[in-house]
């Protein structure tokens, strides 16, 4: 039976000239998807921040496997992370949890 | 992995260092070829430097002129001065007499339409028609979607759309670059490519367009700049004394 709600994750790798944290990211990530797409858009993408390194600088986000596109619009286009010079790229999605930690594993070796 | 490449790269080649950190910040981030711009003036010696730093992080460098003429007249001259001295010609049309101009001329490469605000979209469809007879490729330059933002990034998105539509009506094939100066706009150009969903281009033009598409011009011009060319359709395929046809 499908499921009634399908979500991409998605890994993303956090560039930033200065420091920063969950909150700051989150902002970063919402101010972007709230410009490009509006409250509307930003309703469709029922994103979720799942983890966050800050060691190694990169989060998993949940979304939507319909607001995909959207959200990775958005992500690329974070210029800025709490007034600091910031880039986020795109490493992996995946349709699980599991199966994105597998092939970031697969990916770090 | 793709074979990713970026036609556009425009460091301030007096800042050495700033030079070195954008080609080596995109070698990082997977281009395996980098096009870089440079003024009309530049001699032997700076551009063998800049193909140095390339070279020491393991990418290729593409040299390439921008012509940016207020007249088809100078714009001419300049092409027939500099062809041959870069491997891709691309100009920048701030006018419709400048697009169809370079558009039905096949020494021209890219066609670029910089942002000018609201108003004028010089990539019309007689142009378009042109291009695609000469070959010519539409240039997008990603990096004003990055700095820009409200109303100006609207026009900017509503103007690419336009033109994207117009470019896949008369088969003109697209090549995006990052057009950047700073090393914090500098994205993967998978990255580019989740950002050209906004102008209506799906994953896989996208991917083309910095892949395939930028290869295609780079080596038709490396076959046209070698001394083996002769004419289109006809290169010398062995020299020496044993090249008698039997």
């Amino acid at each position: 039976m499908p499921r009634e709600i399908r979500r991409r994750y998605i890994l993303a790798k956090i560039e930033c000239e200065g420091e920063f944290d969950e909150a700051g990211f989150s902002d970063a990530v919402w101010t972007n998807i709230l410009k490009l797409f509006g409250e509307y858009g930003a309703s469709q993408t029922e994103l979720g921040i799942i983890e966050f390194d800050l060691e190694t600088k990169q989060a998993i986000l949940r979304c939507s496997h319909k607001a995909l596109d959207l959200v990775k619009a958005s992500l690329a286009s974070i210029t800025k992370i709490k007034n600091e010079r910031a880039s986020v790229h795109l490493q992996l999605v995946s349709g699980t949890l599991k199966a994105l930690r597998r092939k970031a594993q697969r990916a770090a070796k | 992995m793709k074979f990713y490449v970026d036609l556009h790269l425009c460091p301030r080649l007096e800042d050495h260092a700033q030079t070195r950190m954008l080609i080596k910040k995109s070698a990082e981030l997977g281009y395996k070829a980098l096009g870089i711009s440079f003024p009309l003036t530049i001699d032997q010696k700076e551009i063998e430097m800049v193909k140095g730093f390339c070279e020491d992080v393991g990418v290729d460098l593409v040299t390439r002129i921008d012509l940016k003429t207020r007249t088809s007249a100078e714009m001419l001259k300049n092409l027939r001065s500099l062809r041959r001295r870069f491997e891709v010609v691309a100009v920048q049309c701030h006018s419709k007499t400048i697009a169809r101009q370079a558009a039905k001329d096949r020494r021209v490469d890219l066609l670029s339409f910089p942002f000018a605000g609201m108003g004028g979209c010089f990539f019309d469809n007689a142009a378009a028609e042109l291009a695609s007879k000469a070959l010519s490729f539409l240039e997008i330059d990603m990096a004003p979607l990055l700095y820009l933002s409200g109303l100006q990034r609207s026009h900017f998105l509503t103007a690419l759309r336009k033109e994207v539509s117009t470019a896949r009506r008369f088969k003109v094939p697209i090549v995006l670059s990052s057009g950047v100066s700073d090393v914090s706009l500098l994205r993967k150009a998978e990255d580019y490519a989740s950002l050209a969903y906004l102008f209506n281009l799906d994953l896989h033009e996208a991917r083309q367009a910095f892949s395939d598409n930028p290869r295609v011009i780079i080596e038709r011009n490396r076959r046209k700049l070698s001394r083996d060319y002769v004419a289109p359709g006809i290169y010398i395929v062995k020299r020496g004394k044993d090249c008698r046809v039997r």
